[in-house]
């Protein structure tokens, strides 16, 4: 398959970024729910408006309602939020809980999917413990208990936690923390009896918890997928956040560079456009050239990973690694080349340097995928 | 079963059946490359059967129409033959500067009776060409060249020096910048075809810091162009004076040629290959190794988005500087990690083990990567220029 979009990818870039830029716009979504501290950090009848237009379930299967589309798609819808950073749950809930609800059974399937694709229900994703990504490692404990299971211990940077009406989440259900085997994930109503939410802000203005699991009783229907072969699952749902949260970056990079070359065109100093200093120039164009490449092995991972190829996990690892390491990249240069102003908060090129900090960290960051692409490689 | 799916089929049997096994290795260094030309030696009888295999079923040039010695595949099928052919490491059958850069532009500027003779001769790799641009005086600055066809009618008589002509002493023929109007920077250049035997070209081998001398210095002394070989064949490309026009033309190919974009070695990763040639990695240098290879691995798929565009025209024109930028300057630090993971063994330059000191002469052939062709620093103004529209870039 050709590495670029084919017309009907176009057709829902152009759609997506149209609704995006107009009612995802930072001036009326990200800085209205921060000014006013909104407690969710979105806005709910903004999230609707995605329902309608289908993005909720643009990775849902036609069967269950949803587009039945693919990551690529998805992928899309990511970017623009990414360029306008458009806060909403589309990442979390009809990204990465998405995946893995698809593979839960008719009943789950049921239950959830409707509310997820009409908007009316949010998931959330519980996966990392601690401050840094390390997904290998399963503590969180859930216990045979009767009928069902009892979960105890705590996930860290739920993104939504909070507002999301449920989450998913994996927990040990045999063998010791870092077993590939024993892993079992579950989908749990956010309000159930023993969770506690401890919810925070963080640098970008996301709203994320720490949550503690007491002894949480859940019915044994609300496993997704089989007991203790939770691991497949919980694979594939972090190769859809790489990829998902990859695009995303790409979408936080070029819209971070476009402002800043803007800007380039337009700022006088020493009687001159700065755009026309050489110094300036040069790092410009050497970021055109980073972000590219990182749009590349977004593109091509997410065709890899429709394709249901054994490429995609590495090159889902590579493809976030390289867009952390361009996002970044972005970000600071589009700072450093506004100057002063670019440190005020009035300019939004400062928002881009706190949504990629907060992306960097999702999902893993540049460190921890370069580590597994070596891993995976044998060396 | 789709058409492009049976292809690959198909060109997976042929490829297993006609393929040597000794062309199943990924190509070395310059010494496993096949050049053709008037007075190539061939390694041994697998490169030479290799090749006469694959230039009767066209596949020396395998995207280029039939008449002309191609094998005309439309860009999914090359892409598919690339595939195959990089699955079982299969040695491109013909490399030549004909192939990457006189081709592309003889197709698009031609005329028919030239497609027919030098397309096909490049084809079949009779005549190996080399490439006349830069100039003592003239590098970066590339169209302030000086040397000179002074027009006697039905020839011109080209006096000046190039440099950096890359083989010019293995080359049978050379395309050439001359200047043929002095009072027209721009339009005042053409774009000449001669033979290199003609009296009056000499050439003398550059040695460079690895030791070897791929590049040379070329001579013409009063050297006899005719402006016509035959039926509508002329001895120049495109229109007297507007040479220029088929050199951009061909810089763009080059710089393609030279950023690796169709994958192979240049962008690989290393990291696996390192370890198992050395053994223990430094913690540090397989750190520097893994972010390398994302790199690569990124630039990998880059380079096939690049070409997927531009088979389509949905490539930014300009967008091969920013492939040559981005490729050589990952194949210079691919040359440094593998120095540095060879340690002591890697300096050698002339040991058996290293075949002749390959390591070290080719990190050092490598920091050329980001010169020729033009420099990074002249990528980046491109760029700058023609894709962010900066001003007075």
């Amino acid at each position: 398959m050709p590495l670029y979009h084919n017309e009907d990818q176009a057709m829902l870039a152009d759609t997506a970024g149209q609704f995006m830029s107009e009612e995802g716009s930072i001036a009326k979504q990200l800085r209205h729910w921060r000014d006013t501290e909104c407690k969710d950090g979105f806005g709910h009848d903004f999230w609707k408006q995605f329902a309608e237009l289908g993005f909720t379930g643009v990775l849902v299967a036609e069967d269950d309602g949803g587009l039945g589309m693919g990551h690529v798609e998805a992928g899309i819808v990511l970017e623009e939020i990414g360029r306008n950073l458009t806060p909403s749950p589309f990442l979390t809930s009809s990204v990465v809980a998405a995946t893995a609800l698809a593979q839960a059974n008719d009943d789950l399937r049921g239950r959830y999917l409707p509310g997820l694709v009409s908007g009316d229900s949010v998931f959330a994703v519980a996966i990392d413990e601690g401050a840094k990504h390390r997904p290998e490692n399963v503590a969180c404990k859930a216990e045979k208990s009767g009928n069902g299971f009892k979960l105890t211990g705590q996930k860290d940077f739920v993104v939504h936690g909070a507002s999301a009406d449920m989450l998913v989440v994996a927990a040990r259900t045999s063998g010791s923390d870092s077993d590939e085997d024993g892993i079992t994930l579950f989908a749990v109503p956010k309000d159930a009896s023993g969770m506690s939410h401890d919810a925070v802000r963080l640098v970008d203005s996301s709203m994320v918890t720490h949550t503690k699991f007491d002894g949480v009783e859940l019915d044994g229907d609300a496993v997704i997928g089989e007991v203790d072969g939770g691991r497949e699952i919980l694979n594939k749902l972090l190769m859809a956040g790489r990829v998902g949260s990859a695009a995303e970056g790409v979408g936080v990079a070029r819209g971070a560079m476009d402002m800043t070359v803007d800007y380039l065109k337009q700022r006088k100093q020493f009687g001159k456009l700065i755009g026309e200093f050489q110094a300036l120039q040069h790092r410009a164009s050497h970021l055109y050239s980073e972000v590219e490449i990182a749009r590349a092995v977004v593109i091509k991972t997410q065709q890899l990973l429709d394709a249901g190829s054994e490429k995609a996990d590495l090159m889902s690892s590579v493809a976030k690694a390289k867009v952390a390491k361009a996002a970044g990249l972005a970000v600071r240069e589009g700072v450093q080349m506004h100057g002063g102003i670019g440190m005020t908060d009035e300019y939004d090129i400062g928002l881009y340097m706190k949504r990629d900090r907060a992306l960097q960290e999702f999902m893993g960051d540049a460190y921890y995928h370069a580590g597994r692409v070596a891993d995976m490689s044998g060396y | 079963m789709s058409d492009l799916e049976a292809f690959r089929e198909e060109t997976r049997a042929w490829l297993e059946a006609n393929c040597p096994e000794e062309m199943r290795q990924p190509v070395r260094d310059e010494d496993d490359v096949c050049w053709g030309g008037r007075n190539f030696q061939f390694k041994n009888d697998a490169q030479k059967a290799w090749l006469d295999t694959c230039i009767e079923k066209g596949y020396t040039v395998p995207a280029w129409p039939k008449e002309y010695g191609g094998a005309g595949l439309n860009p999914g099928e090359a892409k598919v033959l690339r595939e195959e052919m990089r699955r079982i490491n299969a040695r491109p059958p013909l490399s030549s500067f004909g192939i990457w850069m006189l081709g592309p532009a003889l197709l698009h500027f031609g005329t028919e009776g030239q497609k027919q003779r030098f397309l096909n001769e490049i084809a079949r790799g009779e005549i190996r060409w080399c490439q006349g641009y830069s100039e003592p005086g003239s590098g970066s600055d590339l169209v302030s060249m000086q040397t000179f066809g002074e027009d006697k009618g039905d020839h011109w008589v080209v006096n000046g020096q190039k440099i950096w002509t890359s083989y010019a002493d293995k080359a049978d023929w050379i395309f050439c910048l001359v200047r043929t109007d002095k009072e027209n920077k721009y339009q005042g250049i053409t774009f000449m075809l001669y033979d290199m035997a003609s009296e009056g070209v000499s050439t003398k081998p550059i040695k460079l810091i690895s030791g070897n001398s791929p590049f040379c210095e070329t001579f013409f002394d009063d050297v006899s162009v005719p402006k016509s070989y035959g039926d509508d064949c002329p001895g120049f490309v495109g229109e007297i004076n507007r040479g220029w026009d088929v050199a951009k033309y061909l810089l763009g190919h080059e710089r393609e040629m030279i950023s690796g974009a169709d994958g192979g070695a240049r962008t690989a990763a290393i990291g696996a290959m390192l370890k198992r040639m050395v053994g223990d990695l430094d913690p540090v240098l397989r750190a520097e190794l893994a972010m390398f290879d994302v790199d690569a691995l990124a630039y990998t798929a880059m380079g096939e988005k690049f070409l997927d565009e531009v088979k389509v025209g949905k490539a930014h024109p300009a967008q091969p500087n920013m492939m040559k930028y981005a490729g050589t300057e990952l194949n210079k630090r691919r040359h440094e990690l593998m120095m540095a993971a060879g340690g002591s063994r890697a300096l050698e330059w002339d040991s058996e083990e290293t075949r002749g000191g390959a390591p070290s002469r080719n990190w050092l052939r490598t920091k050329a990567n980001s010169i020729e062709g033009g420099t990074s620093e002249v990528m980046l103004n491109v760029i700058s220029k023609r894709i962010l529209d900066l001003p007075g870039a």
